[in-house]
């Protein structure tokens, strides 16, 4: 299988022969960040095509279908549209926080993205604490929310930001304690050594009836994470305008629309990280053949494989359920999702200490 | 000497916006804005802990204060202020006290900080993994922390009922 980090450490050693290390690590830096952002509006503009798409099927519609072969170009005539359209700042509201609040969220879902393995050796921040990284850097978004909320000082997004706040911080605990089941079958909590962990079977497999319990706690919890699908009440159009973004124009929209998508897309690799192998092929143990045929599928196919499955999977829940109430929401969470996970925890516990996964 | 120089130079950034910030904080008269400029202080000092390689403590850092304080902060803040809330300037005769107060309290950090020998330590680049750190929180012997742990423990679970019985219904 290839390994990414023969091409990285090439580019490094090559740098370092050419220059002092100093300079060196500040181009590698602006390398990656460049590579980063561009990977990012990139998969946000598949994620925007791909919702249009999965919605019109869903809706008996063909979804977009005039700019390009099949529609292809939409998302990228709508992006266009988007960075041309003028930035409108309204009297009476905080301007320097509301210019603020779209880069807070954009920077916590950018720096979530980096925690992500997208193959073998293709992984920018490889901390031992990695799964925690993820969930503390993903919380600021919250902030920008709250922020977007209340400077623009309009009663719908002030509703729709106390919502959002109220919803995300809720089903944090959910997602946190998923993630924590799984982080005790791994034993550690590293991305590299979660999926290393997984080369002779999934956890989804390993951990048995725990691991799937996590699996549908997370991908509840997820969803309403992200402010999508049928929890999408921050901003429910027919009652609150758009929520926390109703005041948001142009650009700065788009850096909302942006989070959202990506924060889908990180829920989702997420999820096929820790539950499905991230960018380990399919093993079965015993069976050498097939797993080498495996291993011929390039690692990056099988973790963006899994990721747009799971997508598909959470724009699934989002098109067919309806949108619930608020109390319904919380609810949920407080009395369902939350004591289940803590049992759930116990149980993986006791698996854990007995060895009775696989 | 030349990586240790770039060290520095983030350092200086870092030091700088938390000085910056957090004068910021206490002097613009803006509450959500002072929120939002303690926000920015603990970020840098997250970012201290992160150029330190120690990991764990700034997405602690991150997660408790910049995901938990501050939100807590800012909700508080949208229930009770509006945009166009500013807060009023100080009275006149509480400003020599609380120059007093201030200049005090500087004189006095400056002074244990003056007479304070920062003994060089061994840096020391690992970084505890998961189950240290674990054990470390749960520990009873040596250098373990369940004592503390159980005890905030318990002050949170009071705080808790102490919530409910305030909010509750008759």
């Amino acid at each position: 299988m290839f390994d990414f980090s023969i091409v990285t450490s090439w580019i490094d050693s090559m740098l370092r022969g050419v220059m002092p290390a100093w300079a060196a690590l500040t181009i590698e830096y602006v390398l990656i960040g460049v590579v980063i952002l561009l990977v990012y509006a990139l998969i946000a503009l598949s994620l925007i095509y791909m919702e249009r798409k999965v919605c019109g099927a869903f809706q008996c519609r063909l979804g977009p279908n005039r700019v390009g072969p099949m529609g292809i170009f939409q998302a990228v005539a709508d992006m266009v549209k988007m960075l041309i359209k003028e930035l409108i700042y309204i009297r009476n509201s905080d301007k320097f926080l509301f210019k603020l609040a779209p880069f807070i969220m954009i920077t916590a879902s950018v720096m979530a993205f980096g925690c992500l393995p997208f193959g073998r050796g293709l992984h920018v921040l490889d901390f031992n604490i990695g799964i925690f990284l993820l969930l503390s850097v993903s919380a600021v978004s919250i902030v920008g929310v709250l922020l977007a909320g209340w400077a623009s000082n309009n009663k719908f997004s002030m509703i729709g930001a106390m919502r959002s706040g109220a919803q995300m911080i809720s089903y944090e605990l959910s997602l946190g304690i998923s993630m924590l089941t799984m982080v005790m079958l791994a034993g550690t909590m590293s991305f590299s050594g979660i999926v290393e962990a997984q080369a002779d079977g999934w956890f989804l497999f390993k951990g048995h009836i725990p691991a799937l319990i996590a699996f549908i706690v997370y991908l509840i919890a997820g969803n309403a994470e992200t402010n999508r699908g049928p929890f999408d009440l921050p901003e429910a159009e027919s009652e609150l305008t758009a929520g926390f973004h109703t005041e948001y124009s142009g650009l700065q929209f788009g850096f909302f629309y942006l989070a959202e998508y990506l924060n889908l897309f990180i829920v989702s690799a997420v999820a096929a990280t820790v539950f499905l192998g991230g960018w380990m092929p399919l093993h079965i143990p015993g069976w050498e053949g097939f797993n080498a045929v495996m291993d011929y599928i390039p690692s990056v196919v099988w973790f963006f494989g899994k990721t747009y499955l799971m997508i598909f999977v959470l724009m699934w829940f989002k098109w067919t359920f309806p949108r619930l109430r608020v109390d319904q929401i919380l609810t949920l969470e407080w009395k369902y999702l939350l004591p289940i996970g803590l049992f759930n925890l116990m149980l993986m516990a006791i698996i854990v200490i007995f060895g009775l996964h696989f | 000497m030349i990586e240790l120089k770039a060290i520095h130079v983030v350092f200086a950034v870092l030091a700088l916006i938390i000085v910056v910030f957090s004068i910021m904080t206490v002097t613009t008269r803006r509450i959500l804005r002072a929120a939002t400029y303690l926000l920015f202080v603990l970020f840098a000092v997250a970012a201290l802990f992160f150029q330190l390689d120690y990991q764990f403590l700034g997405a602690v850092q991150l997660t408790i204060y910049a995901g938990g304080i501050i939100v807590l902060y800012v909700f508080s803040i949208l229930l009770t202020h509006g945009v166009g809330d500013k807060q009023d300037l100080p009275e006149k005769k509480k400003v020599i006290p609380a120059l007093v107060a201030s200049l005090g309290g500087l004189a006095l950090a400056g002074y244990m900080l003056y007479q304070e020998t920062f003994p060089a330590v061994p840096y020391d680049a690992t970084d505890p993994d998961m189950k240290v750190v674990g054990a470390a929180l749960m520990g009873l012997g040596e250098g373990g922390y369940i004592f503390p742990f159980e005890v905030i423990s318990v002050f949170l679970l009071a705080c808790i009922i102490g919530g409910i019985l305030i909010a509750r219904k008759r």
